[in-house]
């Protein structure tokens, strides 16, 4: 793969870390195993998806003028698929949960203090506001202005049930990290402590290693 | 009795099998709406009449009426998770279908949700479009990990010559099956001439 990639690297921003492809597509995977786990919307990464759509045109202009018949050919097709696979799983996932939490993730990204990393991309923010929209609208038409005056708001926040940000989450640690507080189930349990250890993998409440996926210290799996 | 209306819609619902949609019960909302109206301008009669003459007598009336006007409320709330959760089943629609619904099913929706479904597909579409710095992706496309590189399909309609990557040309007429490379075949199969055979 990286032989026929060689010039990637050239058309990235100079400011930007060098990524080779497949250092590319491994953190893109990464973004997709995450999404798919975690309970609630991630921090964007618009980065990554638009370094890869750059990079899936790259292979189709090399597969278009490629010979015909090169055994080579089919096997980047069967890569392009791949990739164009994961990526559009990771964006679906998202688009999911925007979806499914629209007046919480809405709400999250206003109250957002300036210099925090946005959760949604500015097209993600306008998919947002339409659905809220377009929905406000349904339930105004379809119901509500037929109700009597006092009963004609719905107030969407408080209906949307928020994500379960204490779901369960398998996770494989990638930095050690030391005395994680663990809540208690019971009331018998006291809350301690565990060190997670490089390359081990526990099952925890998402709501305790939130903050390590977003800095990357854990993977989801 | 009061209330029994809503009740009969919620269970309606709740009986469509999951991710059916169920015909939209125009008549049946109405009347729950219009006993709701009735209960309120009731009560507010009552309670001017109450209040000016004195006439405390009244009160279990409204109180009762107030009582079916909260679990009609309640119904509603019930149905409004209802009309939510239709919601939900015309938003799978697009991603089952694709941005043009079969006639059966559109006959199920009320006005509001197919405008509700033509505001969706649109949002949609923009947001595709606007993926990776205005290149687009169809993520409705790729739903499943590609399993092989080669695909059986069957050919719908006629459509002719069609010619694959090492130059040769396949004739594409109704009911013939090919094996051919999934990449080539999936803008066709979007379009209907031809279809994936599953074996």
């Amino acid at each position: 793969m990286a032989d026929t990639m060689g010039g990637f690297s050239d058309s990235e921003d100079e400011s930007q870390e060098l990524m080779t492809p497949a250092q590319l597509i491994g953190k893109l995977e990464e973004a997709w195993l995450n999404e798919k786990f975690a309970p609630e919307l991630l921090e964007n990464k618009s980065e990554i998806v638009e370094c890869v759509m750059e990079q899936l045109n790259h292979m189709e202009e090399n597969l278009q003028r490629s010979k015909k018949g090169d055994l080579r050919a089919t096997i980047h097709r069967m890569e392009t698929e791949r990739i164009r696979y994961v990526l559009s799983s990771y964006l679906r996932s998202r688009l999911q949960k925007i979806e499914k939490y629209f007046p919480h993730v809405l709400e999250k990204e206003k109250s957002r203090a300036e210099g925090e990393p946005s959760y949604l991309s500015p097209e993600e923010y306008a998919f947002a506001k339409e659905y809220y929209a377009n929905t406000e609208t349904f339930l105004k038409n379809v119901a509500l202005k037929s109700m009597p005056p006092n009963l004609q708001t719905v107030d969407l926040g408080k209906s949307v049930p928020k994500p379960n940000l204490d779901s369960f989450v398998f996770l494989r640690v990638k930095e050690r990290q030391e005395n994680i507080l663990v809540e208690p189930e019971t009331d018998e349990q006291r809350e301690y402590a565990v060190d997670f250890e490089e390359g081990s993998q526990h099952l925890i409440r998402y709501r305790t290693v939130a903050p390590l996926v977003a800095s990357g210290a854990v993977q989801l799996i | 009795m009061f209330c029994e209306k809503a009740i009969e819609l919620i269970r309606e619902l709740k009986r469509a099998a999951d991710g059916q949609l169920p015909a939209f019960n125009e008549d049946g909302i109405r009347q729950v709406f219009e006993e709701m109206k009735a209960l309120y301008e009731q009560n507010q009669m009552d309670v001017n009449v109450a209040k000016s003459d004195g006439r405390s007598d009244l009160i279990p009336t409204i109180k009762f009426r107030h009582c079916c006007l909260l679990r009609n409320q309640r119904c509603i709330a019930a149905y409004l998770c209802v009309f939510y959760d239709r919601l939900l089943r015309i938003r799978a629609l697009r991603w089952e279908y694709g941005s043009v619904l079969p006639t059966a099913i559109r006959f199920h929706m009320c006005a509001e949700e197919l405008e509700w479904f033509n505001q969706y597909k649109k949002s949609l579409a923009t947001y595709m479009r606007s993926l990776g710095g205005g290149g687009g992706l169809d993520i409705t496309q790729d739903m499943k990990p590609p399993k092989s590189l080669y695909i059986e399909v069957r050919c719908l309609k006629d459509y002719g010559e069609f010619e694959i990557d090492d130059g040769t040309t396949i004739l594409l007429k109704k009911n013939s099956q090919h094996f051919l490379p999934r990449w080539k075949c999936e803008q066709l199969i979007r379009q209907g001439v031809l279809e994936h055979v599953m074996s």
